[in-house]
């Protein structure tokens, strides 16, 4: 067993676990934090997307013990103009993707904002096909990627 | 059709809700993280289970060793057919025990040593913690006598037969003329041959169960999409009363159909929790869903279409062969579709299946149609390309005014209608028929058009409905949540029904607890509790009013004369609101139910069903992009127009209709699940090499749609959540066909198959 600390959500969580327990695992079973969620384990669909000192990653293909002091922000801290975008653009049906797709958009807006290029970029602005491209490791089975794409353009004021 | 976006708290009892773009009720707990998924209701004692998957595909265990499991710190028990308690079996299958049909497959698991399927459950371990329980899993370790198996649907085909008549649940197969000999005569005619691989729904909640006994009462907090029927099959298979099972689901992470049936983890979460005495979650991972919840079958097709050089259809011939297992499964019916679609004097519809020792197959989102539309309307597609004859028209030709194969009326039917819409809003126009020829840069460009058709069910539904003293309004129903806005579509239309504000409104549902719902298969749900809602809601105006007090403006009055409005009944008069009435009457609050029989509704159905055809339509629109060089195939834009009868939520049904294009196209171009024709496994069962569509792959769907009642159905409404993947593929097929001159029968179009 290893002993660490994370910041969840603004608050200190102790916690002891075993070296091979993923931090999806521990935020999910150990601490309760249920809002990532689980629906492939292997980083295939991006429903486990939570933040790390700001940046999007994949919580199932993590090692809680790696991000000991670490900060994580999971949906249940996130107070994001985007919830409510979401909304109203029906950016979900069934909402199981859909915090993973909310903290992986927040992700990517800071990695476009700190000037990351993507595999479509050729002209600046923050357009559909990149909002499409920077998003596609967040699948959505009910197929709301329209409602995604105009929620995340309605924040950006575009 | 414009969108008009209300907001709840803007909108007044004045407001009609019904066909608003309403936000979801539920919205905000599923975006901020408080929804809750049926593997996260956390038990003091819970304990997490894992399943050990069969690695043949037909045979026995010989032994099967556990010793090394066991020793693992923090394994609470190891179930095998050794000693593990036994459930009670499969029921057979009748029409007469919804739990029959609710059961996935005739196995009983851990019972005896036979093996059915390659990824059969052999064992579960139960442990403190989903790491130990998953570790420990690989370390049992069946020995196995092999005997002979048939896994491969390629080679297997050819000992199909033909499907059993009798089954209800099917439409099939249908001969009217002679289609063989006026096929011979015709002057035009396409034969060709289709073929679909198997599909998996792939909802992104794999499926889950939390399992808590209580003595002989169980909690289950489950990710179904078929509360009612699951909660009887398992009643049976442990032996306890329906009364003393609680199955609650208020959100499930999509089913698509997945989710409608016992599968082997809900029967052995249950099992292990009996055994262990502990609350049990089991959460399938992605790999566990591929090995024990069944997909859509393949099937190869044959669809053959004769006309004379104007292009009206002479003879069509469609029939098809898919799979079930030994162990179970359901034939699709494949041909559905073309019993309604064109006005042909010869038709022939068949439907053969073959059984393998493979996991069951089972209902994926319009089993039967999605498939059968997309051999049926690429060869009609085809036929249009030989008659030289734009494929709109040649559909329009076609175009039936009675049933074609049963010559009943159609209850609704404007196809011709969303063709006219959908060729003027694509701008069909600007295609130039010739293949090959339309370029954007290096890319040739490609449009195509299908039609899509979904038969339109409804079942009886009990709902209770009651107003209290301050006017608010609860209607309490065993439905589910699996992203179609239940709650959202059924508060709408109890609002306009009492003429209360929609936050007024609570709907529950997801709770076996609650009066019986429907599952939410075949499109049925909407539409059936809609019909209970507004029985309900004339009961509660009927019982206000016989409250009125002496000196209320309502009293005397005929219900006939009123209008809920405003928070209570008004005549031109004057009124009362529900809160002055009850407040007068003493009366905290007013329930009352409508719980139609299965008989009395069995009996109306049948009546129904000689008479009309009821089915929900659309004309889909498709334009690709195909790189020459390499064969990379982008659906670049869609529209699809619908026609649906009323809609309830003109954003939930958007999104919905919007889905269902997704997932064809997604069937049309990526997604197939592949199995080793040797040992019968799954090669592909993960989400990294099954590709569903992401977001880079969709463009912007257009939706549109007629929004014409239907008479016969109520407030006139259909179930929406399946016809919208009927005809996709085809459109995208027929439009790959038109960017590059190929035609591919064999889905997915993938890039070889271009080169």
């Amino acid at each position: 067993m290893t002993e660490m600390r994370m910041k969840v959500n603004g608050s200190v969580e102790s916690l002891d676990v075993e070296p091979w327990v993923s931090l999806l695992d521990a935020l999910r079973d150990r601490l309760g934090v249920t809002g990532p969620k689980k629906g492939c384990d292997q980083g295939a669909c991006g429903a486990c997307t939570v933040l790390v000192d700001g940046m999007r990653i994949n919580a199932c293909l993590a090692l809680a013990v790696q991000y000991d002091g670490r900060e994580i922000t999971t949906i249940e801290g996130v107070a994001h103009p985007l919830q409510e975008a979401f909304v109203r653009h029906d950016g979900f049906q069934c909402g199981y993707c859909t915090p993973g797709q909310i903290c992986s958009a927040i992700g990517m807006l800071a990695e476009y904002e700190a000037g990351m290029p993507s595999a479509v970029t050729e002209s600046p602005g923050l357009d559909e096909a990149e909002i499409r491209e920077r998003m596609s490791g967040n699948l959505c089975r009910c197929g709301a990627y329209n409602g995604i794409v105009d929620a995340i353009m309605d924040v950006t004021g575009r | 059709m414009s969108i008009d976006y209300v907001k709840p708290e803007q909108a007044t009892g004045t407001t009609r809700y019904v066909g608003q773009a309403v936000d979801r009720v539920d919205g905000t707990a599923k975006t901020s993280g408080q929804a809750r998924f049926a593997a996260e209701f956390p038990y003091p004692d819970l304990a997490h289970a894992a399943l050990v998957h069969a690695t043949i595909a037909r045979g026995r265990i010989t032994a099967i060793d556990t010793a090394a499991a066991r020793v693992v710190h923090g394994v609470v028990d190891v179930l095998t057919h050794e000693n593990a308690p036994a459930m009670k079996p499969a029921p057979k299958m009748s029409m007469l025990n919804l739990g029959s049909i609710a059961s996935s497959s005739s196995v009983n698991y851990l019972a005896t040593d036979e093996v059915h399927w390659n990824g059969q459950p052999v064992a579960v371990v139960v442990a403190e913690t989903v790491e130990t329980a998953r570790y420990a899993a690989s370390l049992v370790a069946p020995t196995y006598q092999e005997l002979p198996a048939a896994v491969d649907f390629a080679t297997e085909k050819h000992n199909a037969v033909p499907e059993k008549k009798g089954n209800p649940l099917l439409e099939g197969g249908a001969d009217k003329g002679d289609a063989t000999a006026a096929l011979a005569a015709a002057p035009v005619s396409v034969d060709l041959e289709f073929s679909t691989p198997q599909y998996n729904h792939n909802a992104i909640e794999p499926h889950a169960t939390t399992a808590v006994w209580d003595g002989d009462h169980l909690t289950l907090h489950d990710s179904t999409q078929n509360i009612g029927w699951v909660r009887k099959h398992l009643a049976q298979r442990f032996g306890v009363p329906e009364k003393s099972i609680r199955i609650l689901s208020p959100f499930v992470g999509g089913g698509f159909g997945g989710k409608g049936r016992a599968w082997p983890g809900t029967l052995l979460a249950v099992l292990a929790a009996r055994a262990t005495g502990r609350a049990v979650r089991l959460a399938l991972t992605r790999e566990g869903v591929y090995h024990t919840v069944g997909g859509r079958t393949p099937s190869t097709q044959r669809v053959a279409l004769g006309a004379d050089a104007q292009g009206r259809l002479t003879a069509i011939v469609h029939t098809s062969v898919s799979r079930i297992a030994r162990v179970g499964g359901l034939p699709e019916p494949v041909t559905t579709a073309t019993h309604h679609l064109y006005a042909v004097p010869n038709i022939h519809l068949s439907h053969e299946v073959v059984e393998l020792d493979l996991l069951t197959n089972t209902f994926m989102r319009a089993p039967g149609e999605a498939i059968g539309t997309f051999a049926l309307e690429s060869a009609i597609d085809e036929l249009a390309w030989e008659l030289g004859m734009d494929p709109i028209e040649l559909r329009l030709r076609n175009e039936p005014e009675r049933d074609p194969v049963s010559g009943k009326s159609f209850t609704q039917r404007m196809l011709r209608e969303a063709y006219a819409r959908g060729a003027e809003r694509f701008g069909w126009r600007d295609r130039d028929p010739r293949p090959g020829v339309m370029r954007d840069g290096r890319w040739l460009v490609g449009m195509g058009v299908a039609t899509a058709f979904r038969g339109s069910i409804h079942m009886p539904v009990h709902v209770t409905v009651r107003l209290g003293a301050d006017g608010k309004l609860v209607v309490r129903c065993a439905l589910h949540e699996i992203g179609m806005g239940t709650a959202t579509a059924q508060a709408q239309i109890a609002a306009d029904e009492m003429g209360v504000p929609l936050e007024s409104v609570r709907v529950e549902y997801g709770d076996s607890e609650l009066p019986r719902g429907v599952g939410a298969i075949g499109s049925a749900q909407t539409a059936s509790a809609a019909a209970s809602v507004l029985a309900a809601c004339a009961k509660l105006r009927k019982a206000v009013l016989a409250l009125a007090p002496p000196g209320s403006p309502l009293r005397g009055r005929r219900i006939e004369e009123l209008e809920a409005r405003d928070g209570g009944l008004h005549h031109r008069d004057g009124g009362q609101t529900y809160t002055e009435i009850l407040t007068a009457a003493g009366r905290d609050h007013l329930e009352v139910e409508h719980k139609p029989t299965m008989l009395g509704f069995l009996a109306r159905t049948v009546r129904d069903s000689r008479r009309w055809v009821k089915a929900t339509t659309g004309a889909q629109f498709c334009e690709v992009r195909v790189d020459p060089d390499t064969g990379e195939v982008r659906v670049s834009r869609w529209l699809g127009v619908f026609d649906l009868g009323t809609v309830i939520n003109a954003r939930t049904a958007a999104s919905q209709l919007r889905g269902g294009i997704v997932m064809g196209i997604g069937m049309a171009l990526s997604e197939q699940t592949l199995i080793d024709h040797r040992t019968g496994r799954i090669m592909n069962p993960s989400l990294a090499e099954y590709h569903v569509p992401v977001h880079a792959d969709i463009p912007h769907i257009d939706i549109d749609y007629l929004n014409e009642p239907d008479p016969t159905m109520p407030l006139g409404l259909h179930g929406i959540g399946e016809v919208s993947i009927t005809g996709a593929a085809a459109a995208v097929a027929n439009a790959v066909r038109h960017a590059t001159g190929k035609r591919v029968r064999d889905l997915p179009i993938t890039l070889d198959k271009l080169l």
